[in-house]
């Protein structure tokens, strides 16, 4: 820009730069809509998450002068009088408050069986009168239940008690901190598994509908328009109906009674109806069938643009037809391939509804226990640890892919 | 244009508006039993009081509770909790206390206090409303099927797939009943490691045999279609099953585990006084003996008393005695930690 604006007078550069301003704020408003939404809809929430898998301040909020108190206690045998006596007033404050049962929570998560605890002593302590608390305090917290005499209850106290913790992510890879603070892996061993099973099915998947998707997509692109637009409608109706609809369609198919089982039943192939649904198999198979548009939009589209005399060339130069393919054809529609790759096992990795529905125990993925303790649960901490791992790990993926195939190997059409 | 005006109100009352203030926003579980709530209940209450009640559906447990309270935006005003999750809503702050000395006496008379059984009261947050069960229910149509937990259990006496929801409530306590501990002894094992685990390996004899699911509308689907031959039900819905569609369908009602349903009120909502007045409405004589419709029972001595006889076999409260009544205090305990260690056993 220097170069033009050297041969303009001061004035007419002077607009010219203002005509350029003018032109960026323009640009600019144009995109702020999707800014604002991209902010509130996607940025947002994914930082959210991603703090409030480190941070829980609900025990450093209700019981701070308690966790001060305990800072000192070595981690065996009973804290002092003191601790127990500031935290009996606690309880008093927390009963009175109604927000005994929040702190219950988060020690019952630490050390299972302590909510009742909780929640019984603080009924205990509700009406003692405040000096009886500052005379007796541990006297009564004891006599309200014995499991205050234990140290494995203030160690949970203490290990509920950081405002920023690593130990949702420790438990989303199935590891946890034991009573010297060393890491080591956890009595109960989910999540690791959970995780791999999920690559797993969705590398089957992608396996799947590339088989399937690459036969039709080549087809589809050589056939005449009218055949091939004929195709594309069966490709896209899918993409019509609910995914919800296309869901329960493969349950009434699959089911024990179903059609696919009445069916071979009917022809004499099988005397017992065959387990279908409410496995991985189901899961499988009707998440091929809802992802398969996916791989075929985009490989439809690279085809299309690729020139037939290229093959034919090959061939008339002696290569054969499977050579030529191997060597012309396929590196040519590889954007395709890899775009639509990349999109249906980014999208299965975090599946939600067809693995709830379809899926049982076996075809259960990472997201349906992510929604487990969303709602169920209500440990929204660990479904945001294992939600941002989940998230890291599709980056990783996406890394991969761009070190090893290149993103600019990707075209969508 | 009614429709639009209708449509104004709610957003209207959605965005707490005060002027608002005669709609009220009840929340239950739907289908037939909150068809039955509908016409006993909030239809009534509705044509009593004039207000607009807004009756929503939900599927249970308090993570929707707890959103609403943490983000400060009170979308439901009463809400039906089951007892197993209203220990933990009500301790955790996401429940309004309720004065029970204003509920009305019976209409035969006796005083609420006496009138209510006893764990409809029990907690502070919420007025029992019915009371209903998890049985379990077998087809007629294969022939004789298991008629205890014991046979439920025993894979070889009578073959064939168990349906269960799959969740580790109710399914722990079947396991250890099957396994000969005495069902007053069963939380107190459950509470143990080696109860926990013996609970486990219960289950494991007929894991091969489990179809699982998620929602108790499934159950007596899986049932009719052969893929259970018996499953484990909330009892209406078994019970609609038979007097609706005339399923050959036969409730068992061996360690049948019972539970209430109450209604609470949401914490910090701005209808506080009206919601009162729906759950003092709602859990009058006659609006709860109306729960018979779906075979629940109901929560008063003086509407039981107004349930024919030919209907009383059919509730839960005409079996207390082989039943175990649900934990809702220990669920609150253990309820995570064996939820976690039920989704590593699935895995296994």
């Amino acid at each position: 820009m220097t170069s033009i604006t050297q041969k303009l007078s001061p004035e007419d550069a002077r607009n010219a730069a203002r005509e350029v301003r003018r032109r960026r704020l323009q640009a600019f408003l144009f995109v702020v809509p999707l800014l604002v939404f991209l902010i509130f809809a996607f940025v947002a929430p994914i930082t959210t998450m991603l703090y409030r898998s480190i941070h829980n301040p609900t025990v450093a909020n209700l019981i701070p002068d308690t966790l001060t108190a305990l800072e000192d206690w070595s981690g065996e045998g009973v804290p002092d009088d003191a601790v127990l006596t500031q935290f009996a007033t606690d309880m008093k404050r927390m009963a009175n408050d109604r927000t005994s049962g929040q702190l219950a929570d988060e020690i019952n998560r630490a050390l299972p069986g302590m909510s009742s605890v909780t929640k019984s002593t603080a009924r205990a302590l509700r009406r003692v009168e405040d000096a009886d608390l500052t005379t007796n305090g541990a006297a009564l917290l004891l006599e309200a239940n014995d499991r205050w005499g234990e140290a494995a209850t203030w160690r949970a106290i203490r290990k509920a008690g950081p405002v920023y913790s690593s130990s949702y992510y420790l438990t989303a890879v199935d590891l946890e901190r034991d009573a010297v603070g060393a890491i080591v892996p956890r009595d109960t061993q989910i999540y690791v598994q959970l995780y791999t099973k999920t690559l797993k099915m969705a590398l089957i998947i992608t396996g799947l509908t590339i088989l399937l998707g690459y036969p039709l997509a080549f087809f589809m692109a050589h056939a005449s328009s009218g055949l091939a637009n004929f195709l594309m409608v069966f490709v896209l109706l899918p993409f019509w109906t609910s995914l919800l609809v296309r869901t329960t369609a493969w349950i009434a198919l699959l089911q024990t009674g179903g059609v696919v089982n009445s069916t071979l039943q009917w022809l004499g192939i099988i005397d017992e109806p065959l387990q279908l649904l409410y496995n991985e198999f189901s899961t499988i198979l009707a998440m091929t069938h809802i992802l398969l548009p996916f791989m075929v939009l985009p490989l439809y589209a690279v085809m299309r643009g690729i020139d037939n005399s290229f093959m034919r060339a090959a061939i008339s130069m002696g290569s054969s037809p499977l050579g030529a393919w191997s060597k012309i054809y396929l590196p040519m529609s590889l954007p395709g391939l890899s775009a639509g790759a990349l999109l249906v096992f980014i999208i299965s990795i975090g599946y939600y509804i067809t693995p709830a529905l379809v899926g049982g125990t076996d075809g259960q993925m990472i997201s349906n226990i992510i929604a487990f303790h969303m709602q169920v649960s209500n440990n929204w901490e660990l479904a945001a640890a294992l939600g941002s791992l989940l998230l890291v790990l599709i980056l990783v993926l996406y890394w991969l892919f761009d070190r090893f195939v290149g993103t600019d190997n990707l075209k969508l059409g | 244009m009614k429709k639009h005006l209708t449509l104004l109100a709610t957003t209207a009352a959605l965005t707490a508006s005060p002027l608002m203030a005669q709609d009220l926003t009840v929340t239950s579980f739907g289908g037939a039993y909150g068809a039955a709530q509908m016409e006993h209940m909030i239809e009534p209450f509705m044509a009593e009081t004039g207000v607009n009640v807004l009756f929503e559906d939900y599927g249970g447990g308090i993570a929707e509770m707890k959103a609403q309270v943490e983000a400060g935006n009170i979308l439901w005003d009463v809400v039906d909790v089951e007892v197993i999750d209203l220990e933990r809503a009500c301790a955790e702050g996401y429940l309004e206390i309720i004065d029970q000395s204003v509920l009305p006496d019976g209409d035969d008379g006796v005083a609420a206090a006496d009138d209510f059984i006893p764990d409809a009261l029990a907690n502070e947050c919420g007025v029992g409303n019915i009371v209903w069960s998890v049985v379990f229910a077998v087809n007629t149509d294969n022939g004789p099927g298991p008629q205890t937990i014991a046979e439920f259990f025993d894979v070889e006496a009578f073959p064939g797939n168990r349906g269960l929801r799959k969740r580790p409530q109710v399914n722990m306590e079947w396991a250890l009943i099957a396994d000969g501990v005495a069902p007053e002894d069963i939380y107190a094992t459950l509470s143990t490691d080696e109860g926990q685990a013996r609970a486990f390996a219960k289950l494991d004899t007929i894991k091969e045999n489990i179809v699982w699911y998620d929602s108790w509308s499934q159950a007596p689907v899986l049932l009719n279609d052969g893929g259970a031959a018996m499953v484990q039900s909330a009892n209406g819905r078994i019970f609609a099953a038979i007097q609706d569609d005339g399923a050959p369908f036969e409730i068992v009602w061996d360690s049948h585990v019972y539970d209430l349903d109450v209604w609470a009120i949401m914490k910090g909502t701005e209808n506080k006084d009206l919601a009162m007045e729906f759950i003092k409405s709602a859990t009058r004589t006659v609006p709860l003996s109306g729960m018979q419709d779906v075979a629940y029972g109901p929560t008063r001595a003086s509407a039981q008393a107004l349930l024919p006889e030919s209907v009383k076999q059919d509730l839960p409260t005409a079996h207390l005695d082989v039943g175990l009544k649900a934990d809702g205090i220990f669920w609150a305990d253990f309820g995570e930690s064996l939820g976690e260690k039920f989704n590593e056993w699935l895995l296994q």
